[in-house]
């Protein structure tokens, strides 16, 4: 092992801008193409069992290789323009799209301070750059010059833009127990003796529900997908793409899925941290598994969601958020407040 | 020359190139799409000055939000460019005129600033806090009176805004859950009591309806 580290050191303080761009096409972005390949199948798999089919089951063993057939399908087949699109920016939306959804995880801590960047401000930075995602939606309905794309634009748009707030205000809940932006000290803040009640889960319940169903909103998923309401606008604001961009939407979608199923852990339920109490030995000791098993929870209800729900109305969805979360998350700030205030939460163990 | 003097200059570059582009480019889309590359560029400026939390609010705030919502209207507006264009000439000498004096003003508040400030040592640096602690904490403390009227007035502004735009129109056709929940059964059906007709069948004084229909 030392001499990986030796090497890593080598390159990091000769090319420190080479190595920065090298490491980070191997994490994270190679993993999670990766990961969005698998998750790409496990949600047909699971939606096969729900609805007592197989799913995927032909190409590859158990039909694992069933995705990255689909994917080599799409980047080969031709990109058809609609008549007088925007070329230029037909092209550049769904790369808006995807850059900031893969910006997003040079924050995110897979163990006590373990992040390409360990910054102060990460939260921040994570909500400026899923903010930033909505323009490649945006753009693409509007250079389609389709009736149906630019619909599905503005209503997501619309949509991304009202959860955001009550995703922001349940954000700052957390920022106020735990007295830091910094997403590993987030974590750290939710260790304590009272393991599983130590996490902010507890504390900020609503805001953790909040949290997850702005998440689901935010990335246009079932049952808030009006934005692509095949029923309605056939498949709202990429009803024009085809082939390696739609691949790229298809991607960032998946990717923007996984990151909010990371962040929910990191947030509310302690990250790494056990849910055991730390005199169990291996269970009972925090590592990255945990994390990824929360994770993995979080993406498998999205699926669980698309399966179970039928989809909201327009107007549902948007009297949900701006007259249901949003005063319920501004009460609860208060209410963190009053719990910081008084000591009932203390941040860390 | 080290690698953050290359940065600042090639954002410095860029910035400035967009923020010509936003005046001169055709299509307002595009001018909107180069104001959003303008605001981001700054912001990496403010980060290689390791001013983060006023960088990434800039880009939260006004490339997440504010252009988002410029974007819309522009796109929904479907402009006509001629007849914005024709004006152009007449309009110019007084163009001018407001950037000669913004130019003047700027230059002299440059001169002021550098003839008899010393730029003081990064305060949050002295204070061996992070840059966004160091902030939170002078503005929820020194500076509180002050943010709270910020807020307060950012409030108004919000609540100013929806009853301005609050029209109750006749004839839609929205649904008002409030009126749904409140709703009475009585209000839309009456169950009546009535007698058993039995006797009246037995007898055979029924009307000639029943028999008459097919």
């Amino acid at each position: 092992m030392n001499w990986i580290l030796d090497a890593y050191h080598w390159c990091a303080t000769t090319f420190p801008t080479l190595t920065m761009a090298v490491g980070l096409f191997l994490f994270p972005m190679l993993p999670l193409i990766i990961a969005v390949a698998m998750y790409v199948w496990w949600e047909r798999k699971v939606i096969g069992w729900m609805h007592v089919r197989m799913g995927p089951n032909k190409i590859g063993p158990f039909g694992l290789a069933q995705t990255f057939a689909d994917v080599f399908k799409l980047l080969l087949k031709e990109v058809i323009y609609p008549s007088s699109a925007n070329r230029k920016l037909f092209l550049i939306a769904p790369l808006w799209a995807l850059i900031p959804a893969f910006a997003a995880w040079a924050v995110i801590p897979i163990g006590p301070h373990v992040a390409w960047s360990d910054a102060n401000a990460g939260l921040l930075f994570l909500l400026a750059m899923t903010s930033m995602g909505v323009y490649g939606i945006i753009l693409a309905g509007w250079a389609s010059n389709s009736r149906y794309a630019m619909l599905g634009a503005m209503r997501a748009a619309a949509q991304t833009i009202s959860y955001e707030i009550a995703m922001g205000f349940s954000l700052v809940g957390v920022l106020v127990l735990a007295g830091s932006l910094n997403l590993s000290e987030i974590v750290q803040a939710q260790a304590g003796a009272k393991g599983l009640f130590d996490w902010f889960w507890f504390p900020l319940l609503p805001m953790f529900v909040i949290y997850f169903v702005s998440g689901v909103a935010e990335t246009n998923r079932a049952p808030f997908d009006v934005a692509e309401g095949e029923s309605e606008i056939v498949a709202g604001f990429h009803v024009e793409y085809s082939g390696a961009p739609f691949a790229v939407f298809f991607l960032t979608e998946y990717a923007n899925m996984i990151l909010i199923s990371f962040l929910a852990p990191i947030l509310f339920l302690g990250g790494w941290l056990s849910p055991f109490p730390a005199s169990w030995g291996v269970l009972g000791a925090p590592g990255w598994w945990w994390f990824v098993a929360k994770a993995f929870f979080f993406a498998t209800a999205f699926v669980w969601f698309r399966a179970s729900f039928p989809r909201y109305r327009y107007d549902q969805i948007m009297r949900l958020g701006w007259k249901v979360f949003i005063p319920i998350t501004i009460v609860w700030v208060f209410v963190a407040g009053c719990l910081k205030y008084f000591g009932w939460v203390t941040a860390g163990a | 020359m080290s690698f953050q003097l290359i940065c600042f200059y090639a954002f410095a570059a860029i910035a400035v190139g967009a923020a010509l582009a936003v005046v001169t480019v055709k299509n307002p889309v595009h001018a909107a799409l180069s104001l959003v590359l303008t605001f981001f560029t700054t912001a990496c400026v403010w980060l290689l000055a390791d001013a983060e939390f006023l960088a990434i609010a800039l880009v939260l705030v006004y490339v997440g939000a504010v252009m988002v919502l410029f974007l819309f209207v522009v796109m929904m507006l479907d402009l006509d460019l001629e007849p914005l264009r024709e004006g152009f000439i007449r309009a110019l000498p007084f163009g001018v005129i407001v950037a000669v004096v913004m130019l003047a003003e700027m230059l002299a508040l440059i001169g002021v600033r550098s003839m008899d400030i010393v730029a003081p040592a990064d305060p949050a640096a002295a204070a061996g806090l992070s840059n966004v602690e160091w902030l939170a904490t002078a503005l929820f403390s020194e500076f509180l009176l002050p943010f709270e009227v910020a807020a307060l007035i950012l409030t108004v502004g919000i609540i100013a805004a929806v009853p301005l735009t609050l029209r109750h129109r006749k004839g839609v056709k929205a649904q008002d859950p409030a009126r749904q929940v409140r709703v009475d059964p009585r209000d839309r059906i009456r169950v009546v009591k009535m007698a058993a007709e039995t006797s009246a069948v037995q007898n055979g004084t029924l009307p000639n309806q029943e028999s008459s229909a097919p």
